[in-house]
């Protein structure tokens, strides 16, 4: 239960701006152009970031703890949507995982995704066929992805109710605010004072309170980086998805 | 009269002043957010409840002679079903413990009801026992994340108001108890049955 400090540990490969991340060298360099390309339509086509990876080494984790992380770390998917994928490929390991964001859960399900794995990809990985696994791994999911138009979007409302929590950043907005009301409000009223000044104008500022400079939130900037390009939009993970071996 | 509200203003801006920075936001804020990461427990755990009924069906119509485990797994679900801890309850060890006890008994016989499916290859092989396999794999994962996360939460929960400044606040404004971290009971409660086919 106190893995998490421990599993923090774990170094993830650097994310290089593309949608195919092959740090375990699987793919050649033509089949992962084309792939990235075509990852980086399917983002455009649906707004869903899709990212293929390939892992030298778990380091010892099981692929659900890295999987969920790594999609952490990078932010797949927009923040607000969660509609992150991970195609996660380890062959040292022999362990393949789909890991889906938050958002896609009702789209593709465990289920499903077990299926992908269990009929796309293992079969061309025991064969000794990665690339042609992770490619029909690739199509399946796209294609499940691409099929239910609108309908999904309703439902993935509601799971953007258990998104990411806003991470800090207001408390230094506070302080500088506070810091003005000190120097310029309280200090004045306290030593201004006898001179007669009133300081009446000052103080309906506390109305609007820190709260309201909420804009310290990091917001997800955007997807959908266009030309192939990459960048992840700060997408959540919460352990959707389906693992497999071979 | 304009004298007495500046006399309040002046009161009332270091009383803010001070307040701010003791805790006045990122108490609620912290306990809000561990609050909400239990939930996510709860309803992690519901969502392998809803999927036992399935699995138990499933698992008798080719399993008959293993009774004992079926009604084990389903008494067991009775009981961790009707085991709900509210938000306010995070702060009480005692019914957070229960809690995990109940579901730590579920998971336990989980367990023993996937070892006894080993015997049967045609379930084994079964489609729909397949798809609810993967669900439940997929649950348990989903599970030791919404934990981890709780646990996060809690623990920058229970820090915020046990360090100063915030201390304070929560003190004397809130009267904060620290929260109660989730714990696997039995060994390896916490991780999924090994399922291996």
């Amino acid at each position: 239960m106190l893995a998490p400090l421990a599993a923090r540990a774990q170094d993830f490969p650097k994310p290089n701006n593309t949608h195919v991340v092959d740090a375990a060298n699987l793919l050649d360099a033509p089949t992962e152009a084309a792939l990235d390309a075509r990852l980086a339509g399917f983002e455009k086509q649906t707004g869903r970031q899709f990212v293929v990876t390939t892992i030298p080494d778990l380091q010892g984790y099981p692929i659900e703890d890295y999987g969920y992380r790594l999609g952490r770390a990078w932010g797949v998917g927009s923040k607000d949507k969660d509609d992150g994928v991970l195609l996660i490929v380890a062959p040292k390991d022999r362990k393949v995982r789909i890991e889906v964001g938050y958002g896609l859960e009702p789209v593709l399900t465990d289920a499903y995704a077990s299926v992908i794995i269990n009929r796309a990809i293992v079969p061309k990985f025991k064969a000794g066929d990665y690339p042609g696994g992770i490619l029909a791994g690739a199509d399946a999911v796209m294609a499940q992805l691409q099929l239910p138009p609108e309908e999904a979007t309703a439902r993935m409302k509601a799971a953007e109710a258990d998104a990411a929590p806003h991470k800090g950043g207001g408390l230094p907005v506070a302080l500088i605010f506070w810091g003005f009301i000190l120097m310029f409000v309280v200090l004045p009223a306290l030593f201004g004072g006898r001179r007669g000044r009133r300081f009446g104008g000052g103080l309906p500022i506390v109305i609007w309170g820190p709260g309201d400079f909420g804009g310290g939130q990091s917001g997800g900037f955007g997807s959908g980086g266009g030309f192939g390009g990459f960048s992840g939009g700060g997408g959540s993970f919460g352990g959707g998805g389906s693992s497999g071996s071979w | 009269m304009t004298r007495a509200f500046s006399r309040l203003g002046l009161a009332l801006v270091p009383a803010a002043l001070a307040l701010s920075g003791c805790g006045l936001n990122s108490v609620p804020t912290a306990e809000e957010n561990a609050k909400a990461k239990w939930a996510n427990v709860q309803a992690d755990y519901q969502r392998r409840a809803d999927l036992i009924p399935n699995l138990v069906e499933t698992v008798k119509g080719y399993a008959k002679q293993e009774q004992s485990v079926l009604v084990q797994v389903t008494e067991a679900r009775a009981k961790a079903t009707s085991v709900q801890l509210s938000g306010a309850d995070l702060s009480n060890p005692a019914k957070v413990q229960q809690f995990q006890q109940a579901q730590g008994q579920l998971s336990a016989g989980l367990g023993r009801l996937l070892a006894s499916v080993e015997a049967y290859p045609d379930l084994k092989s079964n489609e729909n026992f397949l798809a609810l396999q993967s669900q439940l794999e997929g649950t348990e994962n989903r599970i030791n994340i919404s934990i981890k996360d709780y646990n996060e939460a809690v623990q920058a929960y229970n820090t915020t108001i046990r360090t100063f400044p915030d201390a304070v606040g929560a003190k004397l404004i809130y009267g904060a108890q620290p929260m109660t971290p989730y714990q696997a009971t039995a060994p390896n409660a916490d991780r999924a049955p090994q399922v291996k086919f």
